[in-house]
């Protein structure tokens, strides 16, 4: 598998980490979490966020004006992280800009601005105000444009939006895309921003937590949201030279509910296994696992019985939600990303904030950082419809 | 090129039932009105979701089950790819204006059907379907997106693919940013090798090559309005049982040409 896997050659992050994949793996590893009490515009509900600070204060560049609004805000934020717009110059160089294709996972994308445009109704006529511009904030294929045209790219180009999964599958279309001969490489990402649908609409159903999420927790209570974006260049590996490598992705159906997760974690553990199976490896390969864990009661449960189906109770679980809060359709990337810097700097982040492990759940999930030589990591996420997606990445040499 | 086949159809647009409805007047055999849409719904769901579902997922879903049921394959054995570029404005019509509202209160219902994704999650539970599912949106390209995420997913997964393409009017005000079309929905069930009743289709992309239109004025309009009748000329292609070549835009000079090999 590994001699035609593609590698991961250039990445970014920003989430409330920090600005910047190594800033983001900085954190990681000193222990300095990033989620506050919300304080997300005039949003008043109970509860903790993960917010990226002076995101306000980075308007989209002049060329691109008709998409500025906070999630393209964020995006760009990502994309002048880490020389990885530099990177991309060089992948355009190297396959021309037809060639390389461009995959951004979003849930809401710039939808913030269609909510801002409803206050400003016009009173009289009902109409929204003039300056909105729906396809470059609210259409799901915003971000997407966005990132293609601010990195110069004109090969195949979308959104994919399943919730949250929305940037675990990016990395699975772009893998098909390259393999297919559509295209040479691949600009992957995911962005999410904190908007009043998601805090609302999550507390309506009873998700949102009043304080700090704690994956796997006894006492755990529900989720905190986040925002965040980030990118990855998936190309094909040259010659024999060492890297990380997009392994295996899986994905799957829950055809159970819409917002509920199978009891079971049915569609989860066909993720899963599905991963495994297209990287030739067995459970035991697996470093450890970055668990979707959201800290909702309901998604850790099914989770941990879809884990122990696969992998038993033997492979080291974290969940990173505790660090950055739901991310949302960027979720996906994010993590991956985190196993990336787990694979680079040989530690496992721990899950941070839980403390009483529920005695009615089984994965091995680590509460500290923990120094380990990481090769392998499965990572999860699931998302409203049922959308599963389960991406695995490792080191080649 | 990448070669595949389709092995059924399905369509809902107005003044268009069905996709055995559609035939002679896609192959310009017929005079086309345009006039109502069918109302659309499952047959599939139980009755508990069917209360449920968004107008613009009601579309799919008979699409796809229409087009499902002229299959010679599995309902559940079939991956999906949904391609929507505006999703269900309904739905972020009603949320936006409760948020609007003092006291925000946002329907739990509503909430979950907003995901883009929502279709998708209600053909899974309809279908009894454990298949990977993926939706994708390219603005007016949404439906070229989705055959190319079919296409490249059953050539390198070697499995069938169920795409289903549907764009449903926004209410205003959002209307007014989105602009006006009628609703269109098709399903076409895709897979990598042939089938007692499948056609030959390959694929590759070009760049800056003349697009060719429909010749009906009205379903002219309809490709050129909304997202999911970009197929148009593709769909009239192979409804005049004739083989041939159409271009489909993307975005920015980027095109798909697909040929339809009839033996």
């Amino acid at each position: 598998m590994a001699a035609d896997a593609l590698i991961i050659s250039a990445c970014t992050l920003v989430n409330a980490l920090g600005r910047g994949a190594q800033a983001c793996f900085d954190a990681l590893e000193q222990s300095r979490g990033g989620l506050r009490p919300c304080d997300f515009g005039d949003a008043d509900i109970d509860t903790w966020i993960g917010r990226v600070d002076g995101l306000e204060d980075e308007p989209v560049v002049a060329g691109l004006s008709s998409f500025d609004c906070r999630n393209n805000q964020l995006a760009q934020l990502a994309l002048g992280q880490d020389t990885f717009a530099e990177r991309v110059a060089e992948v355009r160089g190297r396959y021309g800009a037809a060639r390389v294709g461009v995959f951004v996972g979003t849930s809401t994308s710039g939808v913030l601005q269609t909510e801002l445009a409803y206050r400003h109704r016009d009173p009289v006529s009902g109409a929204l105000p003039a300056d909105f511009s729906y396809f470059g904030t609210q259409n799901a294929m915003s971000p997407a444009e966005f990132t293609r045209q601010f990195l110069s790219l004109e090969g195949p180009v979308m959104s994919v939006s399943t919730a949250c999964s929305s940037s675990a599958k990016v990395f699975a279309s772009a893998y098909r895309h390259i393999k297919a001969g559509l295209c040479d490489a691949a600009v992957v990402g995911g962005v999410d921003s904190l908007c009043f649908s998601t805090l609302y609409g999550f507390n309506s159903l009873g998700l949102v937590s009043d304080r700090p999420c704690r994956p796997w927790d006894a006492e755990r209570s529900g989720m905190n949201i986040g925002e965040g974006a980030g990118f990855a260049v998936l190309e094909k590996r040259v010659g024999d030279a060492p890297g990380v490598a997009l392994l295996g992705y899986g994905e799957s159906s829950d055809a159970y509910h819409m917002s509920s997760p199978h009891p079971e974690g049915a569609g989860a553990a066909a993720a899963m296994a599905s991963a495994l199976t297209m990287a030739g490896l067995t459970a035991d390969a697996v470093g450890y696992i970055n668990l979707h864990g959201t800290g909702t009661r309901a998604n850790d449960a099914s989770e941990d019985r879809a884990v122990m189906q696969v992998f038993g109770s033997g492979t080291a679980c974290t969940a990173t939600k505790g660090w950055t809060g739901h991310t949302l359709g960027a979720a996906g990337v994010t993590e991956i990303l985190f196993a990336l810097g787990s694979i680079e700097r040989d530690f496992i982040p721990g899950t941070m904030n839980s403390e009483h492990l529920d005695p009615a759940l089984s994965a091995d999930v680590l509460l500290q950082n923990r120094s380990a030589p990481v090769s392998c990591v499965l990572s999860n996420s699931f998302g409203f419809g049922g959308s599963n997606c389960s991406l695995l990445l490792g080191a080649v040499s | 090129m990448n070669f595949f086949h389709v092995d059924a159809l399905g369509l809902a647009g107005p003044g268009m039932a069905s996709w055995q409805d559609s035939i002679a007047v896609l192959a310009g055999k017929g005079t086309y009105r345009s006039g109502d849409c069918p109302r659309c719904t499952s047959t599939l769901l139980p009755a508990n979701e069917r209360r449920r579902v968004p107008a613009s997922a009601r579309m799919a879903l008979q699409v796809a089950e229409e087009a499902m049921a002229r299959s010679t394959l599995d309902i559940d054995s079939v991956c999906s790819v949904f391609a929507t570029c505006h999703g269900d404005a309904e739905i972020i019509d009603k949320i936006c204006v409760a948020l609007a509202e003092p006291e925000r209160s946002v329907s739990p219902t509503q909430f979950h059907n907003s995901v883009h994704n929502a279709a998708a999650g209600y053909w899974a539970i309809a279908a009894h379907s454990p298949m990977p599912s993926t939706t994708v949106s390219a603005y007016h390209a949404s439906f070229v997106a989705g055959l190319m995420e079919a296409v490249a997913q059953l050539r390198v997964e070697a499995r069938p693919v169920l795409l289903v393409a549907y764009d449903y009017p926004a209410p205003e005000p959002l209307a007014a940013s989105v602009g006006a079309y009628l609703p269109f929905a098709v399903a076409m069930v895709l897979t990598p090798d042939a089938t007692p009743q499948s056609t030959r289709l390959a694929l590759e992309t070009v760049s800056h090559q003349p697009v060719e239109g429909m010749h009906c004025g009205e379903l002219e309009r309809l490709r050129v309005s909304n997202p999911a009748a970009s197929g148009l000329p593709l769909l009239r292609v192979l409804a005049t049982g004739a083989s041939g070549r159409v271009l489909l835009p993307h975005v920015n000079g980027l095109q798909l040409a697909v040929n339809v090999e009839m033996e």
